[in-house]
């Protein structure tokens, strides 16, 4: 029997899950429309690799990664794309976002699947491969798993395979851990083949009896050693990350700290399996199993297609007829849906159909009376009181100084505020204020950097000029003096041959040589003064703005030197 | 060495050069929006108080005396005026960040009631001169025990509900008297 | 009397002596606080505040020449935080001051375009990109939202777009809670 830790605080909230895991997980069909965003994941959007009146198979890649955070979208069936464009998406925003639409043909036919066998292939490759088959964190987070399967400086010792869900309602990975435990493992597996990691702690929350017995017997049947299925208490929010690995292996992960810097990694069970449908199989990631809950006639698991709108969906599960929103998500760290039109992304593991019999609006909040049982549950060990009075006072400074990143907005806080504030939101709002303040500071130091580059051109601009005439001065008092000494004195000006001159013709051939041998070094003067022949003073100059501007970009770019797979 | 304590005390707590002497109220209401600029306030007032209170005691001591009772006080401002000055010029030379928090606010030392006040309680109080210097000390540092309570409790302050006709001076007026009742709680804590 | 003149002289002597040798002492070149105050300007460079820029901006701010209240791009936000910076009170936009408008990006339609160039020499960032005689167009990363390049136009083919929100700049909103009508019965609870 393994040691388990704890982590600070947690709730306990009725967990709703019943309901949903009554019937085994059922295949939504395909629907009259498929939507699918371009950016599902955490990094850049992906780039759209189709053209609208294409027709495409299943798996083809709709959007191709671009930089390096980034992840591939695929055609979830075979059909034509009707078009490309701004729709509303699955984001609390209700704001558009570039999405692809593919009208199904019914055909459901298949790009041509290239099954491998991990072991002959490198963990570079493999890694490359989950990019291009667009494999996200499916706990939520969506971030692109073979940026986290890279590893890092450290080697990583535990792979951690997070099984918990330990919020209420949702029991998306339950079902299947419960059905298709032999590809979790067996992606679990490649996983740690990819990082070379020692053991895989796979940790299950003890509510789930039946998911933890048949990943013990998938274990078993796998031979696989170095692998163990790890039950751990039911709390909220037991199935974060940081929390898990605390409950697993003992391992606090610091502030501003990767876990992979501790040596271990952390991924989703469902992560673990599309990471096996997409080595074993070839299929890259188009589908994942949602939870249908909530209020509805039939709630249950579905194995729904990246794409599918969300109405569609909810009417496989029959919603009652004081539905009144959806929620993405569970009800602790859930969003609510703009409409049901939206579909469903990468992200969305359960849709939760409310109704004011299961969430009646939110009472008035009160005043904060400090009596710190958010402090008490909270699972960051932060001070969500003193974080709240930041953040209401707009205080955004202080409320970092307090570590207000570390918040992993887990709603415990506000699940027990005797005064039902909503603290989440309080700090949803702070966290969105100081990421747009730092994009604002970014631009305005941007264009400081182009203004005064811009000014010191114009001074060097004016510089040159000056040096010009000064030397277009010299040129013409050196034609002066050469002109010949039998020319009159009383003619200033070579400049001005007078009319009637015996000697005008000859002056003037003078003259329009020397303006040829001004024009000359004029162009030999411009050239080189704008690239060598600077002052010491000015490269300096230059030198200094360069280097702000690597400085700045580094800053603003973090991602940009790490070298691309 | 008790007499010592007791002058540190009394004039920290029990005879608070803010709160029951009602002196120096204007860094007071000034400096208090932020703790930052509180403490700054805090130590450059105690490190100008507590060299104003010596040097104007040597100046009443020893250059007027008995006969020039009557410059005191036109003596006293010109010193601490000198000795502000001074201050400015080194903390804009070594801190040019506290320079930057403390603003318009260190100049106006020079007109700190507090700043006055203290060398003239010194003087009627018959202090010696390390007495002088302790008066001093123990006056700043009460000053700045207020100053950065009162600084916290005002960032508090603005995050709370306060209802429209207190917002801003009117609260913390308001906040400033529960302070100075609070205080004079102290009288009597030495006998 | 005498005495007391020549003891107030010299005390002011010997205080006037300390303080010039300080001064010499402690000297300090420049003034840092130009570059705080220029750290808080949006740096659109717009010259809406009346300086040919947000640097002579802050500088004349410094020198104490320019009030705090004039910088629309940076809005109510930029004045408290100047307000902040300088420790004086919050003023809001005064009446001849334009107010600050949605931030947004010059858009030039390239068809009516004829390459003058002088919308190029307007611009104080660099942002956009063209030659003579041919099309010019913005550089919308970099185009801070000054409108100095709109009045040069001859064709005034030069127009503002207004940024608009998207998914990875939208911003949660601060909390609010409408006020909803209570039971008598349970109003005085209600109203704490």
């Amino acid at each position: 029997m393994r040691t388990l830790y704890h982590f600070h605080g947690g709730v306990h909230p009725p967990t709703h899950k019943s309901q949903s895991v009554q019937t085994p997980i059922a295949q939504a069909g395909l629907p009259t429309r498929l939507l699918v965003p371009l950016h599902q994941h955490v990094g850049n959007s992906a780039k759209p690799s189709v053209q609208v009146g294409e027709r495409v198979l299943k798996g083809q890649i709709f959007g191709m990664p671009e930089g390096s955070v980034s992840s591939a979208v695929h055609a979830p069936t075979s059909g034509i794309i009707s078009a490309i464009d701004m729709q509303v998406v699955a984001h609390p925003s209700g704001l558009p976002d570039l999405c692809v639409t593919l009208i199904p043909d019914g055909r459901d036919e298949w790009i041509k699947r290239e099954p491998l066998d991990y072991r002959s292939v490198s963990p570079g490759d493999l890694r490359q491969l989950l990019r291009f088959a667009g494999v996200v964190g499916l706990g939520g987070a969506v971030f692109p798993s073979d940026l986290k399967l890279r590893g890092g400086k450290h080697k990583i010792t535990t792979l951690v395979i997070n099984g918990a869900e330990c919020e209420p309602y949702i029991t998306c990975d339950d079902m299947l851990m419960r059905e298709r435990a032999d590809e979790i493992v067996r992606g679990a597996e490649m996983m740690r083949y990819i990082l070379a990691a020692d053991e895989v702690l796979i940790g299950i929350e003890d509510n789930k009896p039946e998911a933890i017995a048949a990943m013990r017997a998938a274990v078993i049947a796998n031979r696989l050693a170095s692998m163990e299925i790890v039950p751990v208490p039911t709390i909220y929010p037991g199935g974060g990350a940081k929390q898990l690995i605390r409950v697993l292996t003992g391992i606090e992960v610091a502030a501003g700290v990767r876990s992979t810097d501790m040596g271990v990694q952390c991924f989703n069970v469902a992560t673990a399996y599309s990471a096996y449908r997409a080595i074993a199989h070839g299929e890259p990631l188009i589908s994942r199993i949602v939870t249908v809950t909530g209020n509805v006639q039939r709630p249950q698991n579905f194995e729904v297609l990246i794409g599918m709108p969300v109405h569609e969906l909810v009417a496989l599960a029959q919603p009652g007829s004081d539905t009144n929103g959806h929620i993405m998500g569970g009800p602790m760290m859930g969003v609510t849906l703009p409409s049901d039109r939206v579909t469903v992304t990468k992200a969305t593991n359960c849709i939760i159909e409310s109704s004011p019999a299961l969430f009646p609006p939110p009472r008035q909040p009160l005043p904060c009376i400090r009596c710190t049982r958010c402090a008490e549950v909270c699972p960051a060990e932060l001070q969500p009181q003193e974080l709240y009075w930041f953040a209401r006072a707009r205080d955004f400074g202080k409320a970092q100084e307090y570590h207000l990143f570390d918040c992993i907005e887990c709603g415990a806080c506000s699940y027990v505020c005797p005064s039902s504030i909503p603290l989440v939101q309080y700090y949803r709002f702070a966290k969105s204020e100081i990421w747009a303040n730092e994009r604002e500071k970014e631009a305005a130091n941007l264009a400081r950097e182009r203004h005064e580059y811009r000014e010191l051109r114009i001074e060097r601009d004016k510089q040159e000029k000056a040096e010009k005439l000064a030397q277009k001065e010299i040129a013409a008092l050196a034609a002066k003096a050469a002109a010949p000494a039998a020319q009159p004195p009383a003619q200033t000006a070579p400049a001005q041959p007078a009319v009637g001159d015996p000697n005008a013709g000859d002056t003037a051939q003078q003259m329009i040589n020397a303006a040829i041998a001004r024009a000359k070094e004029q162009a030999a003067a411009v050239k080189a003064k704008n690239t060598e022949a600077l002052t010491p003073q000015q490269q300096a100059e230059i030198a200094e703005i360069e280097a702000r501007r690597a400085k700045l970009r580094a800053m603003s770019h973090p991602d940009a030197e790490s070298p691309q797979e | 060495m008790t007499s010592y304590l007791l002058i540190l005390i009394s004039t920290v707590f029990v005879n608070n050069i803010v709160m029951v002497k009602i002196l120096g109220l204007c860094p007071f209401m000034g400096v208090s929006k932020k703790l930052e600029a509180a403490i700054s306030m805090g130590a450059a007032t105690t490190f100008v108080l507590t060299l104003g209170s010596g040097a104007s005691y040597l100046i009443h001591e020893y250059l007027l005396g008995p006969e020039l009772e009557y410059l005191t006080t036109l003596s006293f401002i010109v010193v601490i005026a000198g000795i502000v000055q001074f201050t400015e010029m080194v903390v804009k030379k070594t801190s040019p960040v506290l320079y930057q928090v403390l603003g318009i606010y260190l100049p106006l030392i020079t007109t700190n009631c507090a700043v006055l006040g203290i060398p003239l309680l010194n003087v009627q109080g018959h202090h010696n001169f390390m007495q002088s210097l302790f008066f001093g000390m123990g006056g700043a540092i009460g000053f700045s025990l207020v100053l950065v309570l009162f600084a916290g409790i005002r960032e508090r302050l603005e995050g709370a509900d306060v209802p429209g006709i207190f917002k801003g001076s009117a609260i913390a007026m308001i906040t400033g008297g529960l302070m100075s009742l609070a205080f004079m709680g102290f009288s009597g804590l030495v006998k | 009397m005498l005495i007391a003149l020549l003891v107030m002289s010299a005390l002011a002597l010997l205080l006037g002596a300390v303080l010039g040798f300080s001064a010499i002492k402690f000297r300090v070149e420049g003034n840092p606080l130009v570059d705080k105050i220029d750290a808080v300007l949006p740096q659109t460079q717009c010259g809406q505040c009346g300086y040919p820029g947000c640097k002579p901006y802050a500088t004349a701010i410094a020198a104490g020449e320019a009030d705090i209240n004039c910088c629309p791009p940076g809005g109510e936000e930029g004045i408290r935080k100047l307000a902040d910076l300088l420790g004086v009170e919050f003023k809001p936009f005064g009446a001849d001051t334009a107010g600050p408008k949605p931030k947004s990006v010059a858009f030039i339609d390239e068809s009516t375009c004829i390459g003058c160039t002088l919308c190029i020499q307007a611009c104080p960032v660099d942002a956009i990109v063209g030659a003579a005689k041919q099309m010019h167009t913005i550089v919308a990363a970099e185009c801070t939202g000054c409108e100095l390049c709109v009045p040069p136009c001859p064709v005034d083919c030069i127009s503002m777009a207004v940024i608009a929100d998207n998914i990875s700049t939208w911003k949660w909103q601060y909390p609010v809670f409408p006020l909803r009508a209570v039971p008598a019965a349970s109003q005085t609870t209600a109203n704490i």
